[in-house]
C-alpha cells in the first residue's frame, strides 16, 4: 500500500484535495488570459495530479476497514461524523467505497487526457482560459457526484457538471450548431435538475437530513418516497443518455470540441453512477422488494441499445454517428445494471447472474468510457484535418492519417464487441449474465452488438478507405498531443481487453461488492 | 499475469483466441499463396477495369461514400426508419416532453403498483 508511506494528515484529507486541486485550477486560469499555452499546461498538469490523487485513493480506501472512507468537511478530524449531542450526520459529508473509487479513477483519467489532446487541437481557438477553466471545472463537479455522500451535494455537484458542460458544449459559438447544442443541454440539464431539487424536497421534508447514509435506514415503502424515486429514476436516466429520453446526446456529443465529447462521456456515466446510488444504496431497502425498478432500466437498455445503433447508420456527421453509438452503449449497461435490480430480492438468483450481470455492467461501463472516448478522439482528429463533419465528403484518409485510423480501427473494433478488444470482454459477461435472466434479453443485445459492428465497418469504410479524394490533399496526421492521447486511450484499450480479469479485481469486484453493501453504507448513517 | 476471464459460465483467453488467429491466418496464407494466378501482372493493362471501352472515371467519382453503403438495409427498414426519424425532431420542446411522458409512466409503474 503506498498510502502507508505518506504523511498520515496528507492521507486523510485526500478526498479534499482531489477536488479543492481542480478547484483551484479552474480559478486560477482565467488569469492566463494572454498565454494559451500556458493555460493548456497548467490544465494537464493540475487534471494529472488530480488522476494521481485518484490512484491514492483507491489505494486508501482499499487500506480502510470496509472498504470505506469518510471525510467530514468542518470537523476537528475529517472521520468524525456525528458531532457531540448529535445522533445523526448534519455536517457536508464525503463517503468514498469502491464504486466511488471506480468513477472517481475515469473522472481523473479522461480529464487528463482529454487535457492532453486539446493541448494540440485547441491551440487555434480563442478564449482559452475559459475553454480550460470549465474543463477543470467540470471535472471538480463529476468528482464531487461521485465522492458525496449527501444528496443535496449531490445536486449541487450535478449543476456544476452541467453548466460547465453546456458552456463547453457551446464554447465554439461561431458554429451556430454548437450554440444550439449547448442551449438544449442545459435547457435539459436545468428542467432535469428541477426534478432532483424537487425530489430532495420530498426527503427533506419528510424526514429532515439530507445524508444519504442515514436516508437509506429510514426510506419507506410509503407514496412521496416512490415519488423521489421515480423523479429521481428518470432524471438520472436522462442525463446518462437513456433512450427514449437520448435525443440531446448526440446534438451534445456531436457539436462539443473532441476532447470536450470524451469528457461528456464520463459526465453522462456520472450520471448513471447516481442512479446506481439512488437505486442500491438511497433506495436500496425498499428497491429489493420492487422488480419493477428493474424492468423499467431493462426496457430503457433494450430501447437504447436498438435505437442508437439504428439511427446511427443514417447519420453523415462523423460524430453525431459516435453519438448515437453512446447511446447504444448506454443502453448494455442500464439492462445489465437492470437485471441485477431486477434479482435483488431473489438470493440464489442473485448469487447465480446477478452479480455477474452487475459485474458485466461496472465493467462495460469502464471499457464504453475509454473506447468512446477513443471514438470520439479519432473523430475529432479527423475533422480537425479533414476541415469537414460529413462522412460523404471523406475518404482514403488512411493514407494521410494512417496513426489516427489505427485508433479509430481498434476503438471501433472495441466497440464492435471483437476480440481481444476491452468491449469484447464485458459484452461476453452481459451476454451470458443476462442471457440466464431473460434469453430475449442477450439476444437483443448481440444483434445490437451485430449492428453496431457494420456500423463501424461503414464509417472506417467511407472515411479511411479507398483512394485519396481531391477535397483531402492538403490533409495531414494530427499533432503529436493529440496522438499521445489516443494512443494511451487506444493502448487501455487493448490492455483491459487482454487483462479483462485484472481489471475486475481491481476496479469492478470491489465497486460491486460497494453496490451491495446496504448494511455498511448505512451504518454511517448515525442512529 | 492471468489472462483468463472466468465468466461464470465458462472462461475466456485472448491468448488462446491469438493462436487460433495465427493458425487459421497460416492455413489462409498458404491457400492464397497456393491458388494464386502465376499469369497475372500488377501495373500492365491487365489491371486495368473494362467498362465497355468507356474511359475510367476518376477515383473521386467512383469512391463508396458513406451515403451508398447500407442503401439497401436502410431502405428495407423505411417504416422503422420513418417513425425513428419522426422521434428526433431536434426541438428542444419535444426533449421535455418525451422526458415527462417518460416520468409520468415510471410514476404510474411505481406509485400505482402496476
Amino acid at each position: 500500500m503506498i498510502v502507508e508511506y505518506l504523511p498520515q494528515q496528507f492521507v486523510q484529507n485526500l478526498p479534499a484535495l482531489i477536488i479543492a486541486i481542480p478547484l483551484l485550477g479552474a480559478f486560477i486560469a482565467p488569469l492566463l488570459k494572454k498565454h494559451g499555452r500556458a493555460a493548456a499546461g497548467w490544465t494537464v498538469a493540475i487534471t494529472g495530479v488530480a488522476f494521481l490523487l485518484a490512484i491514492l485513493l483507491m489505494d486508501y480506501v482499499r487500506a480502510s476497514q470496509g472498504g470505506m472512507v469518510v471525510y467530514v468537511f468542518g470537523a476537528d478530524s475529517p472521520g468524525l461524523t456525528l458531532p457531540s449531542g448529535y445522533t445523526v450526520p448534519v455536517r457536508i459529508m464525503f463517503q468514498i467505497d469502491g464504486l466511488g473509487v471506480l468513477m472517481a479513477f475515469l473522472c481523473t483519467l479522461l480529464p487528463f487526457l482529454a487535457a492532453v489532446y486539446s493541448v494540440g487541437f485547441a491551440r487555434k481557438e480563442t478564449g482559452l482560459e475559459k475553454y480550460y477553466a470549465l474543463m477543470m471545472l467540470m471535472t471538480v463537479g463529476m468528482l464531487g457526484m461521485v465522492l458525496t455522500g449527501d444528496i443535496f451535494n449531490l445536486f449541487v455537484f450535478l449543476e456544476i457538471n452541467s453548466i460547465a458542460g453546456a458552456a463547453l458544449v457551446g464554447f465554439r459559438n461561431y458554429r451556430g450548431e454548437a450554440a444550439e447544442a449547448g442551449f438544449k443541454y442545459i435547457a435539459i440539464s436545468a428542467f432535469g435538475a428541477l426534478m432532483v431539487l424537487f425530489s430532495i424536497g420530498i426527503l427533506y421534508g419528510k424526514y429532515g437530513n439530507l445524508n444519504i447514509a442515514y436516508l437509506s435506514g429510514v426510506i419507506e415503502y410509503s407514496r412521496l418516497d416512490l415519488i423521489a424515486l421515480g423523479l429521481l429514476l428518470t432524471t438520472f436516466a436522462l442525463k446518462c443518455g437513456a433512450a427514449p429520453m437520448h435525443h440531446w446526446v448526440p446534438d451534445a456529443y456531436g457539436e462539443a470540441p473532441g476532447s470536450i465529447s470524451m469528457m461528456m462521456v464520463i459526465s453522462s456515466l456520472s450520471s448513471l453512477y447516481a442512479l446506481i446510488r439512488v437505486c442500491f444504496i438511497l433506495f436500496g431497502g425498499i428497491v429489493i422488494s420492487l422488480p419493477a425498478v428493474g424492468w423499467i432500466l431493462i426496457i430503457m437498455g433494450l430501447i437504447s441499445m436498438l435505437l442508437g445503433a439504428t439511427m446511427s447508420l443514417i447519420q453523415k456527421d462523423i460524430k453525431r454517428f459516435i453519438g448515437y453509438q453512446a447511446v447504444s452503449q448506454t443502453g448494455y449497461m442500464v439492462m445489465a445494471i437492470g437485471v441485477g435490480l431486477a434479482v435483488m430480492g431473489d438470493p440464489v438468483a442473485m448469487q447465480t447472474y446477478g452479480r455477474n450481470a452487475l459485474t458485466a455492467g461496472l465493467f462495460h461501463l469502464i471499457n464504453d468510457a475509454i473506447y468512446m472516448g477513443l471514438l470520439f478522439l479519432a473523430a475529432s482528429a479527423v475533422i480537425y484535418a479533414a476541415r469537414t463533419r460529413n462522412m460523404d465528403e471523406m475518404g482514403g484518409l488512411a493514407r494521410k492519417m494512417p496513426y489516427t485510423a489505427v485508433f479509430f480501427l481498434i476503438g471501433a473494433a472495441s466497440i464492435g464487441g471483437l476480440p481481444p478488444f476491452s468491449g469484447f470482454a464485458s459484452k461476453l459477461l452481459i451476454y451470458e449474465s443476462v442471457f440466464a435472466f431473460n434469453p430475449v434479453l442477450a439476444v437483443v443485445a448481440m444483434v445490437t452488438s451485430i449492428i453496431a459492428l457494420a456500423a463501424f465497418a461503414k464509417q472506417f469504410a467511407a472515411v479511411f478507405l479507398g483512394p485519396p479524394l481531391s477535397n483531402l490533399k492538403r490533409v495531414r496526421e494530427s499533432p503529436r498531443s493529440m496522438l499521445i492521447a489516443m494512443a494511451v486511450v487506444a493502448f487501455l484499450t487493448v490492455l483491459f481487453g487482454l487483462y479483462p480479469q485484472l481489471v475486475i479485481d481491481w476496479l469492478v469486484r470491489p465497486a460491486v461488492e460497494a453496490m451491495l453493501n446496504l448494511a455498511g453504507y448505512g451504518a454511517w448513517g448515525g442512529a | 499475469m492471468d489472462l483468463t476471464l472466468l465468466t461464470g459460465y465458462g472462461f475466456w483467453n485472448p491468448l488462446l483466441w491469438l493462436a487460433f488467429l495465427l493458425i487459421f491466418g497460416g492455413i489462409s496464407y498458404f491457400l492464397w499463396a497456393l491458388r494464386g494466378n502465376p499469369a497475372y501482372k500488377p501495373g500492365t493493362e491487365q489491371v486495368k477495369p473494362f467498362i465497355s471501352g468507356n474511359p475510367e472515371p476518376a477515383k473521386d467519382l467512383v469512391h463508396i461514400r458513406a451515403r451508398h453503403i447500407y442503401w439497401g438495409f436502410v431502405e428495407g427498414l423505411r417504416g422503422y426508419y420513418s417513425f425513428a426519424r419522426k422521434m428526433h425532431t431536434g426541438d428542444v420542446r419535444d426533449y421535455a416532453l418525451w422526458y415527462l411522458g417518460v416520468g409520468v409512466v415510471v410514476l404510474i409503474l411505481l406509485v400505482g403498483g402496476i
